[in-house]
């Protein structure tokens, strides 16, 4: 099952090493991983996306925590939480295509953020679902070059999972 | 008060209690080197070869419960270290090593001498440092040490490039440490313990296992007790030897791979097992899914990672192994059960099983057998020598014929299984203790592994007491090749084995040699009366011999093969135990 893990760690070298070496040495998998300094500037965040069963998801966060440079971990599958993630895609569709492609950016909100003679370079952000359907929508025109930052995610305040 | 980095790091050691520093200087590592030069508190033992280093202050934390240290230089000294560590990280043993790194303005530059020592070591430390300011450094000492020794202990690295040592700064001792990612837990969660207890009230047949964290957290009176109020039968790890007297008629010896007959079909047909300090390597669980079929599991550890980690857990209880027995017998003492007449039918049980197959093998009055040499020694140090070991068979039979009845005196590389732990760590344990008689039990192999450390037991006078087992080979591969590869010995035969007693002479040791089962005793005997020097004494014990019971690799803890004597195990019913 995929998890959603938010880490607490100090802002320090190396971290972000020892988390990565925890996970390759004992054969867990990172399927998405994002960084960012929070406001104190001493502590950074991470979201990393695993996949497990629960005897694999609970020794994930046991060893997250046993880190000395780990300051919190938690499992966002526990809790009511949203998740976003950006993506920006360099399209280069048939110049037939170019008003149906702009139309799709807008359904999606997304907006252009560079424009060439052939290309246009799109923005958008949304769960995970959102974007999945937002790039099949767009492949078929001609996806030229394409990168996502991986999830982030936070916890829904006062809201329980039913 | 302004000083220079080397200075301020050895008035760290010495604000930590360190009285003894393992180490090999080196380029990026001579202000150091050059501030112990003139330092009386506090004394360096010069090894001959890093990994020595790191093995002998290793030993020195096992036996003295302090944290045990070492100092390298650059590049090849700190990753000759490595080996040292993860073999520290594997058994929790509390050690800080402190390496030479090239100046901070090199780094990453491939200077001479550079290794990234910081990012080799993050699998098999506790936790590593670099220290990039002099700054930082008093601050970071007292960190790594706190780190070290609290928790579940082990080893931790920090690193200090030349113009940190070199630099100047000043000297303020932080008064205490406070770490926002690090606070081990100690206290067990009340319901948890009681729930544990509950399960001793509840079960018919429980078995103790008690591991090396009964040793870490000082638990062995605690053990004791509980094992003694509730009459429960206890095994231990290869790493908890001691932490339960061998002698005491609850003890059932070692599990496991080589474990007793009693205590492995004990395990196996218990209803209970209370696991304290434990963390059911696969030396001991057998195939796991097969291990303790009918049994509920409590897992007592500090260390949650440990808990449901190999095997399934019913009464998971995180806490430190002192705190959490005390905890529990405290429970147990309200309660009004009649333990002696409750435990009856199943101690006769595991009577039975201990008379059924003791550990056993064939004397020979004309070739050595090795478990005589054990037992011997066992016999004329009254059991109350330090041993240290080796890793293979020399190490199971240590294991097996020994009787430890005190804790901290049985020192082996338990879970990285290092050939050449043995002899470092016996010098690093006669440091701590002077007055002790120390054993390393050895095989011919590994000996040679760190054999050059010969020249430190002789330079520091450590009458150190080398049982090499020479078997001419490397017994325990021998000893697989033989039941599970069709005696085809490949690269076993270890062909040409130095004469252990020129090299002894050689060094400035002692060199005795037995060769005929009548020869043992006396060697021995005048190996303890030597008291200022090391002594290697050459056993040339029966190549055949190997080690029983063994459970194959794969195989459940009770698919034992036994000896030549072979012969059908009963099955166990434990309908046949009656409970009054």
């Amino acid at each position: 099952m995929k998890h959603t893990i938010s880490v607490l760690v100090e802002n320090k070298f190396g971290v972000l090493a020892r988390v990565a070496g925890l996970f390759s040495g004992r054969g867990f998998n990172i399927e998405s991983l994002s960084v960012g300094e929070t406001i104190d500037p001493n502590i950074s965040s991470m979201t990393i996306i695993t996949r497990g069963d629960d005897l694999i998801i609970e020794q994930i966060t046991k060893q997250l925590n046993k880190l000395v440079d780990v300051i919190k971990v938690s499992d966002l599958m526990e809790v009511e939480h949203v998740e976003r993630e950006m993506v920006l895609v360099k399209v280069s569709p048939r110049r037939e295509d170019r008003i149906e492609v702009l139309k799709i950016a807008e359904i999606f909100r997304g907006r252009i953020i560079d424009s060439g003679h052939s290309t246009f370079t799109i923005e958008t952000t949304g769960d995970e679902g959102k974007i999945s359907a937002f790039i099949e929508l767009i492949k078929p025109f001609g996806i030229k070059e394409f990168v996502r930052t991986g999830k982030v995610a936070i916890a829904r305040e006062g809201v329980k999972k039913p | 008060m302004k000083m220079s980095g080397a200075e301020i790091l050895i008035e760290c050691l010495k604000k930590e209690g360190v009285k003894h520093v393992f180490g090999y200087p080196g380029g990026v590592v001579l202000n150091i080197f050059d501030v112990l030069y003139d330092e009386k508190q506090l004394k360096l033992i010069l090894t001959r070869h890093e990994q020595g280093a790191v093995h002998a202050a290793d030993g020195y934390a096992r036996v003295s419960g302090k944290v045990g240290v070492a100092i390298v230089t650059s590049g090849p000294g700190a990753t000759n270290t490595v080996t040292g560590l993860a073999t520290a990280s594997m058994d929790s043993i509390p050690i800080v090593v402190f390496t030479g790194q090239v100046p901070t303005m090199l780094i990453g530059n491939d200077a001479f001498q550079e290794a990234d020592i910081v990012g080799i070591t993050r699998p098999c430390t506790k936790h590593n440092f670099l220290v990039k300011d002099v700054k930082d450094l008093a601050v970071t000492v007292r960190e790594a040490f706190h780190i070290a020794s609290t928790g579940r202990p082990g080893p931790v690295l920090v690193d200090l490039p030349k113009d940190v040592t070199a630099g100047t700064g000043e000297f303020i001792w932080p008064k205490e440490v406070h770490i926002k990612g690090y606070n081990p837990k100690y206290e067990g969660n009340k319901w948890q313990m009681k729930q544990a207890a509950n399960e001793i009230i509840k079960a018919k047949r429980p078995v103790i296992m008690a591991g090396g964290g009964v040793i870490l957290s000082d638990a062995s009176k605690e053990l004791k007790e509980l094992a003694e109020l509730t009459k429960i039968p206890v095994t231990m790890t290869l790493m908890g030897l001691g932490g339960f007297p061998g002698t005491n008629r609850l003890s059932m010896g070692m599990l496991g791979m080589h474990g007793t007959y009693c205590a492995n079909m004990a395990v196996q047909n218990s209803d209970l097992i209370v696991g304290i300090g434990v963390r059911f390597d696969d030396r001991v669980t057998g195939r796991t899914k097969d291990f303790a079929p009918g049994a509920k599991i409590v897992q007592i550890d500090i260390d949650p990672t440990s808990i449901k980690k190999t095997i399934r857990v019913d009464v998971p209880v995180v806490g430190d192994v002192k705190h959490v027995l005390k905890g529990m017998i405290k429970e147990l003492k309200e309660s009004k059960e009649q333990w002696s007449a409750v435990r009856n039918a199943w101690l006769k049980q595991v009577d039975a099983w201990q008379k059924e197959r003791p550990l056993d093998y064939e004397h020979d009055p004309k070739v050595i057998k090795p478990q005589f040499v054990v037992e011997k020694i066992y016999e004329l140090t009254k059991g109350d020598a330090v041993i240290c070991t080796e890793v293979g068979q020399n190490q199971m039979w240590a294991a097996q014929f020994y009787k430890y009845d005190k804790p901290r005196k049985w020192l082996s590389s338990g879970g990285l299984g290092t050939m050449g732990y043995g002899f470092p760590a016996a010098i690093g344990a006669q440091m701590a203790m002077p007055d002790a008689t120390v054993f390393d039990i050895a095989g011919d192999g590994s000996i040679q592994m760190n054999i050059q450390e010969l020249a430190t037991a002789v330079i520091n006078k450590l009458p150190i007491k080398v049982a090499i087992l020479n078997n001419r080979f490397l017994g325990m591969v021998r000893q697989w090749q033989e039941l599970f590869f069709k005696e085809r010995y490949s690269h076993t035969d270890l062909d040409v084995v130095p004469d252990f007693v020129k090299v002894a002479e050689a060094y400035g040791a002692v060199g005795l040699r037995a060769e005929t089962t009548a020869e043992v005793v006396p060697v021995i005997k005048e190996a303890l009366k030597i008291k200022n020097k090391p002594v290697f004494m050459d056993f040339v014990v029966d190549w055949k011999e190997k080690v029983y019971p063994m459970v194959p690799a794969g195989a459940a803890i009770d698919e034992m093969i036994f000896g030549e004597k072979k012969e059908k195990k009963k099955k166990f019913d434990s309908s046949e135990i009656k409970i009054a």
